[in-house]
């Protein structure tokens, strides 16, 4: 039978079949956080119970870190107990832990990627529903709950029924000023919030062909947004040259032997999805959202829709709205902004800096924006240094920031304050995600430099200076 | 953890008829600090339910003593967004033991089912007289059956069927979880594991 990529990979790793019920899947690599494992590790304590393959586990502090003064003790005390018990749990079970301070601590999905953790055909898991960002790669990978954290320490399996196919595929050449980011909110503006429930994603066509594996991992990683569990990309040169030579990744004959199992890893023609859906790469523009769900967005220079052309929901609609403080058919240009926020494991490599710079370079950020520009690791920072990017950000007005998720949830210091406009590179604008009462706009880091350096809602294209880009 | 057995419940219910409820608006992040799984109902919708100062809003359906029950009946595509189990952990410790909606995120629906909490999908019409039903009344009362895949508005002859796979609803029935099965199949996970390195 003709078999998608999806299929290949997910097939390849069902240990058991329950009839009328899920797959046992067998997981890779587990990927694990403070914030997520803490009651996974008690329950196999209270279970007596082992983690049957500790080195398939990597664990990394990100979700409820600071990010400035990282060299000294955490603060708020409830934060430190929950730092403290992933140390003690990975040092009692043998996890590789790579907490504060460390030279390869990050976001977990961004250092995932950085140190060849992340590999085609893998499966993937992590208690945090960006795991999607991981199918840049060819791999399956999802987020998964604590009781499933729990089954993947105890078992190293899961236990899910598959999901079904979709493949979006879009053709075409992009604009400039779009980019990856765009393509994403595009896509979840047209799908809405569930229109990809129930479904692994399959992005194909010129664009995604066309795009750096950075790129790509912004694309799996807002799959979730459209309610896909995850979203998969197929593995070339560009996804072996990205990883080869990676901590984790294969090495010598073991690497010839899984490139030439890596080279399958394609939808045969003819392979059937049971769902298709098709863009025009040229219709897509820089994008912003308006309302309060990554669904809520359009091209930036359009008006916000009128209630009446919905075709339901107009309560939330209109409650949604409210809580922005935005008017339907508002145009977004010219919207004043308070904050500016450039990271999460959406939006914080270092390619998503490069972009930012090009923008703010020989300019000014705007007297009244508080900007937060936070890389997605060390490694990132380092880069971020060495290009000579931090000069130039420095001469612009801007401060950059240790690693961590930081604004992209507001679990640590760094939130909106209540009422207040941010541009965010990150992933979700739910009411109070970045701090209670925040407002949150999606877009790009272009997107997100140029507010910065207006102070309001601009098109990135009016900004953007041709010798860098 | 094995947890309570569910077979028919029988209350009355709290109705949210908001569409798109994400995981933030369940338990925001900056509750998620715990190491254990305790006192989460306190903080469930906290942001809806309590003003800045603390002070409950009035406006806010927890906080109405007409409604009450275990089961919440939510907006479609109810638990978008994170994957926090915090968020079914909250529902279920705040006494919610089902929860009914015409669409649920994917993980929510997973990590509900994985705690012992009932996510039942109706149709957008039964969800619609669901929601009438309590507001013309709010001592309505829901009557959801496990073993006949069943919700019925009591007190009518409104009823539908609901849909759950066969291996996840006799685990709830006998109140077994998924990891009790793993371990059953432990020496087949290991034979597996030798055919894919790390
Ligand atoms: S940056 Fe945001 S989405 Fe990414 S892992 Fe951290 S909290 Fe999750």
């Amino acid at each position: 039978m003709k078999k998608t990529l999806f299929d290949k990979v997910w097939d390849s790793h069902v240990v058991k079949k329950i009839e009328n019920g899920p797959d046992v899947l067998f997981i890779d690599r587990h990927l694990i956080h403070e914030v997520t494992s803490p009651v996974a590790f008690l329950g196999l304590k209270n279970r007596n119970i082992e983690v049957i393959y500790p080195d398939r586990t990597f664990a990394t502090a990100d979700h409820n870190t600071p990010t400035i003064n990282q060299h000294l003790p955490v603060k708020d005390p409830l934060s430190a107990n929950q730092l403290q018990a992933l140390e003690d749990n990975a040092k009692k079970h043998n996890i590789r832990y790579w907490g504060l301070g460390h030279e390869k601590n990050g976001i977990v999905h961004v250092i995932g990627p950085e140190n060849g953790i992340t590999v085609p055909g893998a499966t993937i898991v992590c208690g945090d529903s960006h795991t999607s960002t991981h199918g840049a790669f060819g791999a399956i990978a999802f987020g998964i709950g604590t009781s499933e954290v729990e089954m993947v320490l105890a078992s190293q399996c899961i236990m899910q029924p598959k999901p079904k196919r979709m493949r979006i595929t879009i053709n075409g050449a992009l604009d400039k000023g779009v980019t990856a980011k765009d393509v994403a909110l595009f896509i979840i503006s047209q799908l809405t919030t569930s229109g990809a429930t129930g479904y692994f994603v399959e992005y194909a066509g010129d664009v995604f062909e066309n795009m750096s594996m950075e790129g790509r991992m912004t694309v799996c990683n807002l799959s979730i947004e459209m309610g896909a569990r995850g979203g998969m990309i197929a593995p070339d040169d560009k996804t072996f040259d990205y990883i080869k030579d990676r901590e984790f990744t294969p090495k010598g004959d073991a690497w010839d032997k899984a490139m030439a199992y890596w080279e399958t890893l394609v939808t045969d023609v003819d392979a059937v999805f049971d769902k298709e859906i098709a863009f025009d790469a040229a219709t897509i523009e820089p994008m912003i959202t308006y309302g309060t769900n990554p669904g809520m967005g359009m091209g930036i220079k359009n008006d916000i829709p009128l209630a009446e052309k919905l075709e339901g929901g107009v309560a939330t609609y209109k409650k949604s709205l409210n809580y922005m403080d935005f008017a339907e058919g508002d145009t977004m240009i010219g919207k004043p902004i308070d904050f500016v926020f450039l990271g999460s494991c959406t939006n914080g490599r270092i390619e998503d800096f490069r972009a930012f710079a090009s923008i703010v370079k020989g300019r000014k950020k705007a007297a009244h924006v508080t900007a937060w520009l936070v890389p997605g690791s060390h490694r990132v920072e380092e880069a971020i240094k060495e290009e000579g990017i931090l000069d130039l950000l420095h001469e612009a007005g801007f401060e950059l920031r240790e690693p961590g998720c930081s604004a992209c949830l507001a679990m640590n210091e760094d939130k909106i304050p209540p009422g207040k406009y941010a541009v965010s590179t990150s992933n979700r604008n739910f009411e109070g995600r970045q701090g209670p009462g925040s407002r949150t706009l999606l877009a790009s880091p272009l997107v997100a430099a140029a507010a910065a350096i207006t102070g309001k809602v601009t098109d990135p294209r009016e900004l953007m200076q041709e010798e860098l880009v | 953890m094995a947890y309570d057995k569910f077979d028919i419940l029988t209350s009355s219910a709290v109705p949210l008829p908001i569409e798109n409820v994400d995981t933030d608006q369940i338990i925001p992040a900056r509750f998620l600090k715990a190491t254990e799984r305790k006192g989460f109902g306190d903080n469930l919708f906290r942001d809806w339910r309590y003003n800045a100062d603390n002070t409950p809003k009035n406006d806010f359906v927890l906080n109405n003593s007409s409604y009450s029950g275990k089961i919440l009946v939510g907006g479609k595509n109810f638990g978008s967004g994170s994957s926090r189990e915090h968020a079914a952990w909250a529902v279920y410790d705040y006494g919610f033991r089902c929860v009914v909606s015409s669409f649920f995120a994917d993980i929510f629906r997973n990590n509900c089912l994985n705690i012992g909490v009932l996510p039942v999908q109706v149709s957008a019409d039964f969800l619609q007289q669901i929601f009438d039903a309590i507001a013309a009344n709010p001592e309505t009362e829901l009557k959801v059956d496990l073993n006949a895949q069943t919700i019925t508005l009591v007190g009518t002859e409104l009823q539908e069927n609901f849909d759950i796979n066969a291996y996840k609803k006799s685990n709830m029935l006998n109140g077994f979880d998924d990891i009790d099965y793993l371990l059953n199949i432990k020496d087949d996970i290991k034979v597996f594991a030798q055919t894919t390195p790390l």
